[in-house]
């Protein structure tokens, strides 16, 4: 997709690919579509075979668990669109979680250590994107480093031990569900979120330069686009979100601890993936991404329900990963074949090659 | 072309002939100040450890660990460092070494008396093989190296933790001469360290002198251009996860000889030291420069604070924070040291 998207703008021909389909085949064809549709296809297959998954406590649950990968799946989608990535979210959340901790058992109020952590997020989302964008280092070896930094301040700050003392009212609005269904509240906090976003990437003039520096960022910055200035931004939303996930994490757990969320960086990375955002930058949606995050999460759950060892997720999340990018490319193989010897395609089948 | 770890400017192919070689000789010099800086910061890591204990290098026990406890890691950088120079990275490599480290412990199970070296050939063998997978799937279907390994990392490692369960390998399964391997020494120095160097030396052979090894540096420092002169870019890139996979699984046979408890979890997040180490010791992560040696003197860098941070009262928490800063420390070295040199040879050009 990626690839046709550039030959659009390559040939001396206008033509965008994209479009050149109805829109309803341009809908119901695309990673997105197969995502959600793979997340239908579980939900009825699992609902029909696996006892107790069709039940409203079961999605409770399952919500609750794939949330803070939910949160922090909206930034990575857009810094991954951009071309770059961010591997120090999990690090930035377990620095949230020990600085809501450590204030909030020094005696400040549970509001204001939470807008604290947010702003250290924010710092560490700056601290990685001012190494990126000004010094102009490479975001997968920033963020290696920031990972290990990040984390390193967390462990260092509470050492073994653990703060489990938060003010139970906050305690229980995370856990607490709307009116008599049992969709947890904290959901219409990324529900929000997920609005804003979808606008800010899809409907905004900021949203249309992220797209452009992804495909080409010498020709976004021609065109206009602040590409610094967008990198920028992105990691410190990435940063923020991060930390509102690491707050909400020890709440629901009940514990601020140095090795909080360990690990998760790579399940909101696979899960981005999966829905469909390109790793080479420039192609993805919203829509897909939660798809993505919420049928690795429906797998879990429906695994562990059916009393599978909860490890043989970690096969499936791989394999999936693994198989979605090995099959857009195949597929763009195959349409290669398939379209190159003579057609009316081969224009720009010829401008590609 | 001709020093081993020339940066990844490309003006160097552009330079006028007039400066020649006395230039490229220079840039040589400073190329290799590279690894002599983390080799210099090593050593002083080293001699304030020893001012404030002693122990730290002049005792049985501290000079063993010194050169023991980074043998592994550093066997993964090495590896890890082949493939980022062709612009790439293998995420799955910690989970490569649990898969080898299970696997040795259950053929000395299952198989009673089996030689020794039969066990670490199965291991190297299977490690390859792994490495094959992720070649395969990155070389052919030209997907970047990045998400396969992520993908592959889950998948060993799911792989591993179903094989496994909850079993465990314990010391007592494992013979007594395998294990005496991982304490070994041989004239004061560790066999693991022995084996570490060995295969050391014979990849930095490989990468400066063959030509198999130059082709990876040039895959790395322009894949397309790479192709375009006709390199078997698919083929070295494949051969690069081989190799890289093939250490991971001779880190894993040695992971359960040093440490003779093997569990699914073993060389979790060992990915990331690798990666780090490779990084830390001047390897770029765009590919095309950097080498063996400095990667291994970053295993050996970051794998020795780690010991020194107590000694030097600092408590052991904040290991990972220090590890964290000497990683981002070392990319804005690389990167200021990148923009001097193409001031400087942009001079050169003007003059």
């Amino acid at each position: 997709m990626t690839e046709s998207a550039i030959t659009g703008t390559k040939t001396t021909v206008r033509t965008y690919k994209d479009y050149a389909r109805p829109l309803w085949r341009r809908l119901i064809i695309s990673r997105e579509a197969a995502v959600i549709g793979g997340l239908i296809l579980v939900l009825i297959v699992a609902n029909s075979t696996v006892v107790n998954f069709g039940t409203p406590i079961t999605f409770y649950y399952l919500l609750l668990d794939v949330l803070p990968i939910l949160l922090i799946a909206l930034p990575m989608t857009l810094i991954i669109i951009t071309g770059e990535i961010d591997l120090s979210v999990a690090s930035t959340m377990g620095l949230s979680s020990v600085v809501l901790g450590t204030l909030h058992q020094g005696g400040m109020p549970l509001e204001l250590a939470a807008l604290v952590a947010l702003v250290v997020g924010a710092i560490a989302g700056a601290i990685n994107g001012f190494l990126i964008t000004v010094v102009g280092l490479p975001s997968l070896a920033v963020t290696i480093g920031t990972l290990a930094l990040y984390r390193g301040l967390a462990v260092g700050l509470l050492g073994t031990t653990a703060v489990t003392e938060f003010t139970k009212s906050w305690k229980d609005f995370v856990k607490s569900k709307i009116g008599d269904t049992q969709i947890p509240t904290v959901i219409l906090i990324f529900i929000v979120l997920a609005i804003a976003f979808a606008i800010l990437l899809h409907f905004t003039p900021f949203g249309r330069g992220i797209f452009a520096l992804g495909l080409n960022d010498e020709a976004a910055k021609f065109s206009g686009i602040n590409v610094e200035r967008t990198k920028f931004i992105l990691f410190m939303l990435s940063g923020v979100i991060s930390a509102l996930a690491g707050i909400y994490y020890t709440l629901r757990f009940g514990t601020a601890r140095g090795d909080n969320a360990t690990g998760l960086e790579l399940s909101v990375i696979a899960a981005v993936l999966l829905g469909g955002v390109s790793i080479f930058g420039g192609r993805g949606a919203l829509h897909g991404v939660i798809a993505g995050v919420l049928l690795i999460g429906a797998l879990g759950s429906a695994l562990r329900l059916a009393s599978i060892t909860s490890d043989v997720i970690n096969i499936i999340t791989g394999t999936l990963l693994v198989l979605s990018v090995v099959s857009t490319s195949f597929l763009a193989w195959l349409h290669n074949k398939r379209t190159k010897p003579g057609g009316k395609k081969t224009l720009s089948q010829a401008a590609k090659s | 072309m001709t020093t081993t770890t020339q940066p990844s400017t490309p003006i160097g192919t552009g330079t006028p002939g007039t400066t020649g070689s006395g230039f490229l000789r220079g840039l040589g010099n400073f190329a290799r100040a590279r690894e002599t800086a983390i080799l210099l910061a090593l050593v002083i890591v080293i001699a304030i450890a020893t001012i404030k204990n002693p122990n730290f290098v002049f005792s049985n026990d501290g000079f063993r660990n010194l050169l023991l406890t980074p043998s592994i890691i550093m066997l993964m950088a090495v590896g890890q460092a082949v493939v980022i120079i062709t612009r790439n990275v293998d995420l799955s490599v910690g989970s490569t070494l649990g898969l080898t480290a299970y696997l040795t412990g259950r053929l000395f199970i299952d198989f009673p008396g089996i030689p020794i070296i039969v066990v670490f050939i199965a291991g190297v063998a299977f490690g390859a093989f792994l490495g094959l997978i992720n070649g395969a799937l990155i070389a052919f279907a030209k997907v970047p190296a990045l998400v396969i390994t992520l993908g592959t990392l889950y998948a060993y490692r799911g792989i591993n933790v179903l094989w496994t369960g909850s079993d465990r390998i314990n010391a007592s399964d494992m013979p007594k001469p395998f294990l005496a391997l991982g304490t070994q020494t041989f004239l004061y120095i560790p066999v693991l360290t022995i084996i570490a160097v060995v295969v050391l030396i014979a990849a930095g052979w490989y990468l400066r002198n063959l030509r198999g090894g130059r082709e990876l540096y040039a895959i790395g420092s322009d894949p397309s251009a790479a192709n375009l002169y006709g390199l078997k870019v698919t083929q070295r890139v494949l051969v690069a996860f081989v190799v890289c996979g093939a250490l991971a699984g001779l880190a894993g046979v040695l992971f359960s000889a040093r440490y003779g408890t093997v569990n699914s979890q073993a060389g979790s997040g060992y990915e990331l030291q690798a990666v780090g180490a490779a990084v830390i010791g001047g390897v770029a992560i765009f590919g095309g420069s950097g080498s063996v040696w400095g990667a291994a003197i970053g295993a050996y860098l970051l794998l020795t604070i780690n010991r020194a941070l107590p000694i030097l009262g600092v408590q052991d928490f904040w290991q990972q924070a220090v590890v964290g800063v000497l990683i981002i420390g070392a990319i804005v070295l690389d990167r200021v040291l990148a923009i001097r040199t193409a001031r400087k040879l942009v001079e050169a050009r003007d003059k």
